[in-house]
């Protein structure tokens, strides 16, 4: 069990804080790892979030992650028609996911000029949420801390490319996990960190061969 | 590590000579990392959002599946008409409980405490009383840390999500940590805090977590009104010198074995209970069409 503001808290919009502040997370999370709002949205919505998603507003708490907003912003009821206003087209339906958590959402996005990203996240009660697939590959976290996901080829001194940037920005690692969907092949390090990474360190991992794409999540919304 | 029971937390209150809010300030600083100081901005910042959540309730607004959104306009007019049963103070109590699971179910914003589905109790006892009589801001933040206290004990030792425990954790904690955290306000130690909030948990004991339709409407928005006037009256009989036979460490274990005995259809499955009833399940089929 996490400290009292867990317990007296989140300030959040209602009615769920698992099927509402949770899928707000996700769109946010989702929209976080994109890097930017997406054009096009497809949103997915499993088990229980397909059963009663509309009474408890996941469809507009997702949306309204995917536009920006926090659990507590009051603009969350309205998001479909600030998703029309700022020219974000979307579908929200219901899938049948395989051996899927009850609380479970994907979220294909689409912009020009970046490729499609697809995740899957699924919301643990408390506001609180895991993502568990990124484009195909199984990951696992939170996004509660700082986190660093970067997309890599799988070979050999990647990790350590990612280590080396880190130490240069004097940034202390917390935990690592790596991932990949087959060896040599595509691979993801999910990597929580004590201290705001940089863009300027962001920038440099980019700019490295064999390493794809840098996203920093912030879980306090800024990008 | 925070506390794992009140007896632990009532040693160090004694051994520190400090109440019993400061011990969980003390204990969330140290948690966390951060200073009292920062600690109690936070905490101002939820007794704050909690003033003015309420206030955003508006009479008219329905929830999306049309189940709720008036209880709380009525309930104000009612007391208004100044006929109450249960007296003034107690009206604008139930109102209040009333409006914040409105607001909730109408997307408006809440503090879960603990949890969304009972985010009206602690501001129903809470913010009614504040306005009702001459009480610090200080004070209230003060309470605020007690009812959090109580509520992690709660999650430590049980349950605070009614998937998990049934109601009891949800609407039923709720209540015992509004208990304490009014005694507190009355002057009460560690020891009577313990006492009301054993006593609300008790009388919730057993309660179902039965959602119609699986929405955070029905029964839940009236039940924070059952959650609200128990802790009041929990409190004063606390604060009458009335105590709990049972220490409030051993109802809390109480209530974990009886969530843990919990038929699956009666947490938060919208299976069991008033939403299993012909007319829940009528409701449950209407919106699904």
């Amino acid at each position: 069990m996490g400290n009292i503001f867990d317990i007296l808290g989140p300030v959040m919009v209602g009615p769920s804080s698992s099927h509402t502040a949770g899928a707000a997370r996700i769109g946010l999370i989702a929209r976080q790892l994109f890097g930017r709002q997406p054009e096009k949205a497809a949103v997915y919505l499993h088990g229980s979030f397909a059963a009663t998603g509309k009474g408890h507003g996941t469809d507009k708490a997702l949306i309204a992650g995917l536009l920006g907003m926090l659990p507590d912003d009051m603009r969350i009821p309205h998001s479909f028609e600030i998703a029309g206003e700022q020219g974000m087209e979307f579908t929200i339906s219901n899938k049948d996911i395989k051996e899927a958590h009850p609380n479970t959402a994907q979220v294909v996005m689409e912009a020009e000029g970046v490729p499609v990203m697809k995740i899957q996240a699924h919301s643990i009660g408390g506001g609180r949420i895991k993502v568990c697939k990124l484009d195909g590959i199984d990951v696992n976290f939170s996004g509660e801390s700082y986190t660093l996901i970067i997309r890599n080829v799988d070979e050999p001194g990647r990790i350590m490319d990612v280590s080396a940037a880190l130490t240069a920005a004097s940034i202390n690692i917390a935990t690592m996990q790596v991932f990949r969907d087959k060896r040599g092949g595509s691979a993801v390090m999910v990597v929580e960190t004590d201290q705001v990474v940089p863009q300027e360190a962001i920038d440099d991992l980019e700019s490295k061969p064999g390493i794809i794409r840098v996203k920093f999540l912030n879980p306090n919304g800024t990008e | 590590m925070s506390y794992q029971s009140m007896e632990e937390a009532c040693v160090r209150c004694e051994k520190e000579g400090i109440p019993f809010w400061k011990a969980v300030q003390l204990e969330d600083a140290d948690e966390r990392g951060v200073t009292e100081e920062a600690s109690w901005k936070q905490m101002e910042y939820m007794w704050n959002s909690m003033l003015n959540n309420l206030d955003a309730y508006e009479p008219e607004l329905v929830s999306t599946s049309g189940l709720v959104g008036k209880e709380g306009g009525l309930m104000d007019a009612y007391r208004q008409g100044g006929d109450t049963l249960c007296g003034d103070f107690m009206a604008k109590v139930m109102s209040n409980a009333l409006k914040m699971g409105c607001n909730n179910a109408c997307m408006k914003r809440i503090v879960a405490a603990p949890t969304a589905g009972a985010c009206g109790v602690l501001p129903a006892v809470l913010v009614t009383y504040y306005r009702e009589y001459e009480v610090s801001e200080e004070t209230m933040i003060q309470a605020m840390y007690v009812a959090a206290g109580l509520g992690q004990i709660i999650a430590n030792r049980a349950y605070l999500a009614g998937a998990s425990g049934g109601c009891q954790a949800e609407i039923g904690s709720g209540s015992g940590m509004a208990a304490g955290a009014i005694c507190h306000i009355k002057g009460a130690d560690a020891n009577v805090i313990g006492h009301a909030c054993a006593m609300a948990l008790k009388n919730l004991m057993g309660l179902v977590c039965d959602p119609v339709a699986g929405l955070v409407e029905v029964p839940c928005v009236k039940r924070n009104v059952g959650g609200a006037v128990n802790a009041l009256a929990a409190a004063d009989m606390a604060l009458a010198g009335i105590t709990s036979k049972i220490p409030v460490d051993q109802v809390i274990d109480a209530m974990k074995e009886v969530g843990d005995k919990m038929d699956v259809s009666l947490r938060e499955t919208g299976i069991g209970g008033v939403a299993g009833s012909p007319a829940g399940q009528e409701v449950t089929e209407r919106l699904n069409m």
